[in-house]
């Protein structure tokens, strides 16, 4: 078993989460909230990762980051080394791709949140933070939990962007996704089914899990309702 | 309907799961001194296991293997790709990061040739000693060769076909592997019928076992020369060294031999009258 590539795998997979959460919520919230005419921009910009190969995004992200751009030039000033090939690269590449599983179960729950507890809340002079944080998100945590554990399973599994951007280094960029690509070439197929069972095993718990947790609020089968 | 979450057991989740990120986000990436990351062609597949294994144990040292095409590695490492050593099937490649200034000067060493092989399962009833004619069979509905856009032994198993003048014949019979262990993976899983394969990954056990092959001669297609190169944006050159000399050991040599990889006299030689492969 590739320890090293597992627990690197988590470990972006936590990573990404936890940057979703602070970068996704006020995506999700403004989207639940506006009513601004052009919304259905941001919201398929949101989703395009949902729907586009992870070829696309992978190349753009390296040419975002490549030493050629000016991202990649200002973080290279300052770290000294560039982004592509690096956990911190791979990190940022991986929020972009799972960004519509963070924000669109958290969209849709801060959506059902009764508009009338929100304006009892203002008329009775919470702030807005105030409002959301012992208003709104109590009243959606599992919408927040659904975008949190299906970026995390997303993360787990994605292969194409970090195919593209990573380069296979191991213990810095070998998800496991990567290893089970990597065992296969070497004909290693035991080693590969060993990662791949445990893969699977591991995303069907997290989605089960959170499915049982809160089938009310984020339905991915019409059935549940 | 009741709420089926308890929304104060959800908070302490959602805390937890806060807390478990954070201490993922700040524990420390491994910067190990005395270790050296290897982006190694992909015919070393098998050799380059135990050649690192055995460094491994000898040194204390770690390796770190990653295998890919020479053409992607070769990218890579334009773009910045963190390697100390690059081990390319072509030596083009190698040199070409020299004359861009990316090598450790003087640094590439030219360990073997490469020998394409045409490989078939053992089921098989195809008549290897045809030699590349034997791909016109019309039994044959998949032929497997490396991308010949980035991998070595790719443009070489064309140039074969060229020279053999089947080429023409059976281009849309052939399946492009990523690398060359993806192209032996597509023939010894049966997935395709014939394959195009390097000497080294059909000696390997995983394949030895498996099935047949007959040497393509090395004269139908332009040398494939090995070389190896200390990148120059490498933190730890001493040991990438140290790796380097470790493979020219007698006893190494001797390994890399059992694995298909032999220097003959004439490829330096060759090298040197300008008869090398062009890189794509």
């Amino acid at each position: 078993m590739d320890w090293s590539a597992i627990f690197l795998t988590l470990r972006l997979a936590l990573v990404v989460c936890a940057t979703l959460l602070v970068v996704g919520t006020p995506i999700a919230l403004w989207l639940s909230f506006t009513r601004w005419r052009w919304k259905f921009f941001v919201e398929s910009i949101v989703a395009l990762p949902l729907v586009l190969p992870p070829t696309v995004l992978g190349f753009y992200v390296l040419v975002a980051m490549g030493s050629n751009s000016p991202i990649g030039r200002w973080y290279q000033s300052f770290t000294g080394h560039g982004l592509p090939f690096t956990f911190e690269g791979l990190a940022i590449a991986s929020v972009i791709y799972s960004l519509p599983f963070a924000v669109q179960p958290m969209a849709a729950a801060f959506s059902q949140v009764d508009r009338n507890l929100i304006n009892a809340s203002s008329i009775l002079g919470a702030s807005r933070l105030r409002t959301f944080l012992r208003v709104v998100l109590p009243l959606s945590v599992g919408g927040v939990i659904t975008g949190f554990v299906l970026s995390f399973a997303h993360t787990l599994g994605e292969f194409g962007v970090v195919l593209m951007v990573g380069g296979n280094i191991p213990g810095v960029t070998r998800t496991v996704s990567i290893a089970i690509y990597d065992h296969v070439q070497a004909l290693d197929y035991a080693g590969a089914n060993r990662m791949a069972l445990l893969l699977m095993a591991f995303s069907f718990v997290t989605l089960s899990i959170t499915y049982s947790l809160n089938r009310r609020i984020w339905a991915v089968w019409p059935m549940h309702r | 309907m009741s709420p089926i979450i308890d929304k104060k057991r959800a908070k302490d989740a959602l805390r937890a799961l806060f807390a478990i990120a954070a201490f993922f986000w700040w524990f420390p990436a491994q910067a190990d001194a005395a270790e050296i990351r290897i982006a190694a062609a992909s015919d070393l597949t098998f050799a380059f296991q135990d050649v690192a294994a055995r460094f491994q144990t000898q040194t204390g040292n770690t390796v770190k293997l990653t295998y890919g095409s020479s053409g992607n590695f070769f990218a890579q490492i334009q773009n910045g790709a963190p390697f100390d050593l690059f081990f390319s099937a072509d030596v083009g490649y190698a040199e070409k990061l020299e004359a861009a200034g990316l090598t450790a000067p003087g640094s590439i060493y030219e360990y073997a040739r490469g020998k394409l092989v045409m490989w078939v399962p053992k089921e098989s009833k195809l008549d290897l000693s045809r030699g590349l004619a034997a791909l016109l069979d019309p039994r044959i509905r998949k032929i497997a060769i490396a991308n010949p856009q980035h991998a070595p032994y790719g443009s070489a198993a064309v140039a074969a076909m060229r020279h053999a003048a089947v080429y023409d014949k059976v281009k849309g019979k052939l399946v492009l592997g990523e690398n060359i262990a993806q192209t032996a993976q597509f023939v010894q899983s049966g997935n395709a019928d014939v394959g195009i394969l390097a000497l080294s990954l059909v000696l390997a056990p995983a394949m030895k076992d498996r099935g047949r092959y007959v040497e393509i001669p090395p004269g139908d297609y332009p040398p494939l020369i090995q070389a190896g190169v200390i990148l120059n944006s490498s933190r730890n050159k001493n040991l990438a060294n140290q790796f380097l000399k470790f493979l020219k050991e007698p006893e190494t040599v001797a390994l890399m031999e059992r694995y298909g990889f032999s220097i003959p006299s004439d490829v330096a030689a060759a090298h040197r009258g300008g008869k090398m492969s062009a890189p794509h």
